[in-house]
This record gives structure tokens, sequence and C-alpha cells, in this order.
């Protein structure tokens, strides 16, 4: 895992009766920062790059490693119910939010329930809504090692992806299958997608940019542009040669348009 | 001793070289013809039939789905006929996949049904099914433990308390409980836990008091098993004895030496030894969440270093984890590391080359008790020594799967019951084995010491592995 003790450290925040465990880095204003379905990926080059100008709050989402998970939190909905309590909780509303995957899905979820938390949205390649055309691929049928390299266009050539993957030792593993078992729960069915967010989403007023890879192996393109159909106002940005993680693949665009949108 | 019969019920038509090349599951069911099928399912039928004709106290069926392995999709359908078309026999059902029925209330019916129309023959048991099995109902594999343990009581109640009720569980939720379909056995038929050495499954069996019956498992860690059963039931406060345990043991008998192991060599396509590593590819048997912490930890190790002989995760699903059955099976297991994960991993083997394997590791298997084969005479010592180290109260003969003609497979079951079970059965009576018929499970005091004593041992095998 790429750490470096000078940019970011843990903190933990007692909401409702869950102990959060959050990662915190940067300096600015605050940015939450919503993982995917295989748990925290550590202190990547977008997270120094966007943290030099805020501070990026990291939950580490309960049942992914060290967060443990309450019995009541049992669909995604549950969990950004957990995180709308944070945000009240702890007074920082209205907050920007980036979301990634399944991460993004909670943060689509959280502003469906309430638009106004959030002052400006970004879902990277985010899950919770069914594609018309193609298939949400999955992962349940694959191991780790595969679903992986089926995130990226091009494993082999991902710098960021080797440096992180690329070794599997035991700990890794189980981390991985505590993420895989916890994601089941939350999205074995209806799978990683809810009937009723695309209506739910027709509320959120709140300026939202779709980053998605035009060649994105595990939620297909078609589900970004249904997102874009159904948040008035927000816009997709795709970028050619790339899959499920822009922010490894495409990092100085995913860059770009991340921080000139949140500026 | 209750002495009963057992096989997969195969659909033997399926190509050889597809289930080396993809495992048993997940093989397009475009190669399943259900003409061929029906009249395989009717042989089996019949067969179970022989058994009981020839002197078996038992017949057992099992379930599994989506498989050329075992065409027992929905086993009660089975037993139901079974019930009405056989006698006296018991009908052990090992088991009843409780986390992938979706309706516990309905099974409890069911069951019930087949208690009824035998007259009170049923044995119910249960078990998690294997990882491809949730997916081939689409049971949440992270729920498995939670299914399983509210299934069985909602199976319970339905049998036990009188109705209407009503039930609010996690998983299940029934506002109108009072089926009009009972078991005729009270409080209600036996239960059995069919297993491969999970030490959580063993420990619920313990608390349940429950037998515990297992699979073909390699012989020194299910001795180690009985133990943590004892230890278990003694914090029950109960001493085990032999009516706790059930084996199944594979076993082909034939004329001479030379027909019985032609046979049972075709059994290595059927689940004895090397032929578990063929039953799913991993991404089917690891489904996320299924496995407990633990089994998860073996898991990784294995996988984070696929190319170590130190054992395979087929293996471990196969027969538990504990040392002594690693290290029983190395030589098996370095097969399976070697050969499955070169066909399912990076870097391919050929189906040749992987059955050449299968087929020659047929002498390990042999030598390890997976497979007792010979002439009714020359299987019998080494049944007693099964016998003299597990102690079984229940023994299951396990045989005929893999591509066996059916002219060899009733053969088996003639010479089995007429000339194998009779000396089995005076085995178990010199031996002391009870079956659960004759003791009650769990109602062996504790001594007063809190001491308890073990079932089975080593002892009859020392060298026998060297």
């Amino acid at each position: 895992m790429a750490q470096s003790s000078q940019e970011w450290q843990e903190e933990t925040l007692r909401v409702d009766q869950t102990d959060l465990l959050i990662v915190k880095g940067g300096t600015g204003k605050p940015l939450l920062v919503l993982h995917d379905e295989m748990g925290h990926p550590g202190w990547l080059k977008w997270h120094a790059a966007l943290a030099r100008e805020r501070t990026l709050l990291i939950p580490l989402h309960p049942g992914y490693g060290r967060t443990a998970a309450p019995e009541w939190i049992r669909t995604i909905r549950d969990l950004a119910g957990l995180y709308c309590i944070m945000l009240r909780q702890q007074k920082l509303a209205p907050i920007d939010v980036i979301g990634f995957s399944l991460g993004g899905w909670i943060a689509a979820e959280m502003a469906a329930c309430n638009p106004d938390q959030f002052r400006r949205i970004v879902l990277v390649a985010p899950a919770g809504i069914k594609p018309s055309e193609g298939e949400i691929r999955d992962i349940f049928q694959m191991m780790a090692p595969d679903q992986l390299r089926s995130s990226v266009l091009d494993y082999e050539n991902t710098p960021e992806f080797t440096s992180l993957f690329g070794g599997i030792g035991p700990e890794q593993f189980e981390l991985w299958e505590d993420a895989r078992a916890q994601t089941a729960r939350l999205a074995w069915q209806p799978y990683m997608h809810n009937p009723s967010l695309g209506h739910l989403l027709e509320v959120v007023d709140t300026p939202t940019l779709l980053i998605w890879g035009r060649q994105d192996a595990i939620v297909p393109l078609n589900a970004g542009q249904i997102y874009q159909r159904s948040i008035p106002g927000s816009k997709l940005v795709t970028f050619d040669q790339c899959g499920h993680r822009p922010e490894i693949e495409k990092l100085s665009d995913f860059l770009r348009e991340t921080q000139s949108f949140l500026a | 001793m209750h002495i009963s019969y057992f096989t997969e019920r195969p659909y033997r038509y399926v190509p050889n070289d597809m289930v080396i090349q993809n495992g048993f599951f997940g093989n397009p069911n475009k190669y399943f013809d259900p003409v061929k099928g029906g009249q395989l399912l009717n042989e089996y039928l019949d067969e179970k039939l022989l058994a009981e004709e020839v002197g078996f106290d038992g017949v057992m069926l099992n379930e599994h789905h989506d498989t050329s392995f075992c065409m027992g999709s929905v086993m009660n359908v089975e037993a139901s006929v079974l019930a009405r078309i056989t006698r006296k026999v018991k009908i052990a059902l090992l088991g009843n996949p409780l986390p992938i029925v979706g309706n516990p209330l309905r099974l409890a019916e069911e069951l019930a049904m087949i208690d009824m129309i035998s007259g009170g023959r049923l044995v119910s048991g249960w078990v998690r099914g294997g990882g491809s099995e949730q997916f081939a109902s689409n049971a949440n594999p992270a729920f498995n433990r939670e299914y399983f343990n509210e299934a069985h009581e909602v199976v319970i109640k339905a049998w036990t308390e009188p109705g209407p009720f009503r039930y609010e569980g996690k998983h299940f939720h029934y506002r109108f409980i009072d089926p009009w379909v009972l078991p005729i056995q009270k409080p209600h038929p036996q239960i059995w836990i069919p297993g491969l050495l999970s030490p959580e499954t063993v420990e619920w069996c313990a608390e349940h008091r429950y037998p515990y019956i297992a699979l073909a498992t390699f012989l020194p860690p299910t001795v180690d098993l009985w133990d943590f059963y004892r230890d278990a039931a003694a914090r029950q406060g109960y001493q085990v004895g032999t009516e706790n345990f059930g084996y199944l043991q594979k076993v082909y008998v034939a004329e001479t030496e030379e027909k019985a192991h032609e046979i049972a060599k075709y059994d290595m396509f059927g689940g004895a030894g090397i032929g578990y590593s063929l039953f799913g590819q991993p991404q089917w048997m690891f489904p996320p969440g299924y496995n407990s912490r633990q089994a998860t930890r073996r898991i990784a190790r294995q996988f984070s270093a696929p190319d170590s002989t130190q054992g395979s995760p087929w293996a471990t699903a196969a027969s538990g984890g504990t040392q002594s059955a690693q290290e029983t099976r190395q030589n098996i297991s370095a097969a399976q590391v070697q050969h499955r994960s070169g066909i399912w991993g990076e870097t391919r083997d050929s189906v040749d080359s992987t059955r050449q394997h299968i087929f020659g590791s047929f002498p390990e298997v042999e030598k390890q008790f997976q497979i007792i084969c010979g002439t009714p005479k020359s299987v019998l010592p080494k049944i007693r020594k099964v016998l003299e180290c597990l102690r079984p109260g229940i023994f299951f003969f396990w045989q005929n799967d893999g591509p066996i003609k059916r002219e060899d497979r009733i053969n088996n079951i003639r010479l089995l019951g007429n000339e194998v079970v009779p000396a089995v059965r005076e085995m178990g009576k010199e031996l002391d084995l009870k079956s659960p018929f004759e003791v009650k499970p769990g109602s062996r005091p504790l001594a007063a010491s809190g001491k308890a004593e073990s079932v089975g041992s080593l002892e009859p095998l020392a060298g026998m592995f060297n």
C-alpha cells in the first residue's frame, strides 16, 4: 500500500453507534471521498494532488477493512444514511463529495435523500443504476485478482495498478475478501443497483460531474448516460482508452476535470 | 449400526474433456438430454429398491445444482418417490441446503409429507450448500450461515410448535405458520449433518446433539474432528458415543481384484481424492462471504502462493484444513495444485496431462482409503480398519459415481448386499457400534470427572500412511 505518514492520518468518529475510521489528509476546504467496493486503496497520486488544495475526508466504509459493520446497515441507502448523520453531526454540510464506483452510488443515494448537503458532486463510474445496454459486470463470479484486473483497461501498463495490486499477499487477499463480502451483503440483489435511484435523483439540482472511462468493463458507460439524464444539469465527461479507474488510468485528465469542477 | 447406500446419481453422458477443462459446475446445459436424464433417474430409484432388497438399512440422497456430478437438483422429489416405493429403509436426506431454499416453511411441509408417506422413515439432514449452489439459487453467500441458522429455526418451530403463530426473523418472515402436514416422528425426524470437516459445523452439531456425517474425508483429520466434537459435546454436558458419528466410505466390489480396480478407477471422476478438485472453479467454490474468517485465511494463504505444494484450496474445501490433514494429503494436493491450477490458472496445462494425473493418483487415493476396492472378501479387512478407527454408528457405502456401466453398478450393489453388508453388520456388533436409532445422541452422561472419552482413534492406522 502506497502510504506516507506525512500526508495523512487516521481519526475515529463516533457516528450513531459506529466507530468510523476516517483517513484525513491535505489542506483547505473539506472534500468527502467515498471509496469503492474493494476498500480504500491507500494514498495514491490523485489523493496527493487533490490534497494540495482540499482536506480529504475518507471514511472507511463499515465492513470494509477496519470499521466494524453495524447490523442495521443492510443496503447502500442505509450506508448513505449513516454518512448523512455524519455530515449533520459534524456540521460539514454543504460539502463537496467525490465517490468511486460503489462509493459513487453511496454519494448518489445521499444526494437523492438530501441534495442540499452537497455543494458539488463528482461521481466516478458509479454503480447504482442498471444500464439499459450491457450489464454491470458480476464481480461476485470472479476471484478478487481477476476482478481487479478487469477494472482497468490495461493492467500491465497502468503503473499505479501494478504497484497497488501487483503483489497478492495473504493479508491483502483477506482485506479484499472482507470488502467483497460486505459488498455482497449490501448489493447482491438487486445486483449493484437500486431500481428507485434514477427516479429519486430527479430532485438533485446540485452541480454534478460524472466521469467515465469509455471502455469501463465493470459499469458500462450506458449507466453514465442514464445517470446524466436522471440528474438535471449534470455533466458527463468520458475518457477514451480508459476502464473503471480513471483516477489511476487517466490521472492528468482526471485531475484536470475534477480540480476545475471543484474550484 | 445403521448401514446405508449412497450414490451421487451423476449424469453420465457429459463430455469427459469438458469436465477436465471446466470442472463439473458451470457447463452449458445444452449437453443435458432430459430423456437420458429421466432414464438415469429411474435407474437410480430402482437401484435404491435393490439396495433395500439386498439388506441395506437405509438409502441416502443428496442435492446439488447445475452440475452433471449429481442430478439430485430437488432431492425431495426423489425422496417422495422412495417414500412410496420402498418399505423399510430409512430415507436419509443429507442434506437439504437450508441457505438456498428460500422458503424454509415450504421445506418443512415437503419433508413432513415425505415422513408421512414413508410411515416415519425420514432422516432429515441440512447442509450449507457448496459455493456453486449459492449461485445456482442466487442465495447471498455472505448470509449463508445466517440463512442456515434461521431456516433451521423456522423448520423446527413449524414441526414442533402448535400453530398458528407468527415468525419475524432477520431474513425470513411468516405471518401465519400452521402447517397441516407434520412429521409422524416426534418431536421430529432425526437430523444428521453431513460435512467435510468444517469445525464450525461440527461445533454446531455438538450443540444440537445431531450426529455428524463425514463425507469420505481423510481418516486422520476425521479422528481429530471427532475429538473436536467430543470436546464441544462435553461443554454441553454429555459424552459422545458411536451414535454421534457417521462416515461415508467409497467401496467397489467385483468378482476379481482386477475388475474391481478397473471399475473403481472411473470413480476418480466422481469425487474421490483428486476428483474433488473437478467440482467447480474457485470463483464459484469460494463466493464472497461464504467462508468463515478462519477458512478465508486458509484460502488466502493458498491463493497467494498458488505454486506451493502446501495444499490446494480445493483440497481444503474437500477435507477441512487441519495440520495433520495437510500432511496426509500432501501427494494428492500437490497434484491438484500443479494440475488444477494449471488448467484454471495462468499456466495452461493440457487436458490429457491432467487426465493422466487424475488417474495416476489412483494408487495414492486407494492407499489413503479414499477408495476401498477388491473382492467382497478382500475389502473386509480395510473396512474393519475404518470402523476400528472412526467407530461410526452409521456407515454409508458410497459408490457408482463416474462413468460406470449399469450392470457393474448393479453387480456392486448385489455383492455388497449379499456378502459385504452382513459381515460389516457383524463387525458393528463386535465393535459395539450403536446407531442413533439404538442410542439417543447426546443421552450419554459425562463422567463425574468431567473428562470426555474419544470415540475414534488413530491407533488402528499406525504405520499405514508412511
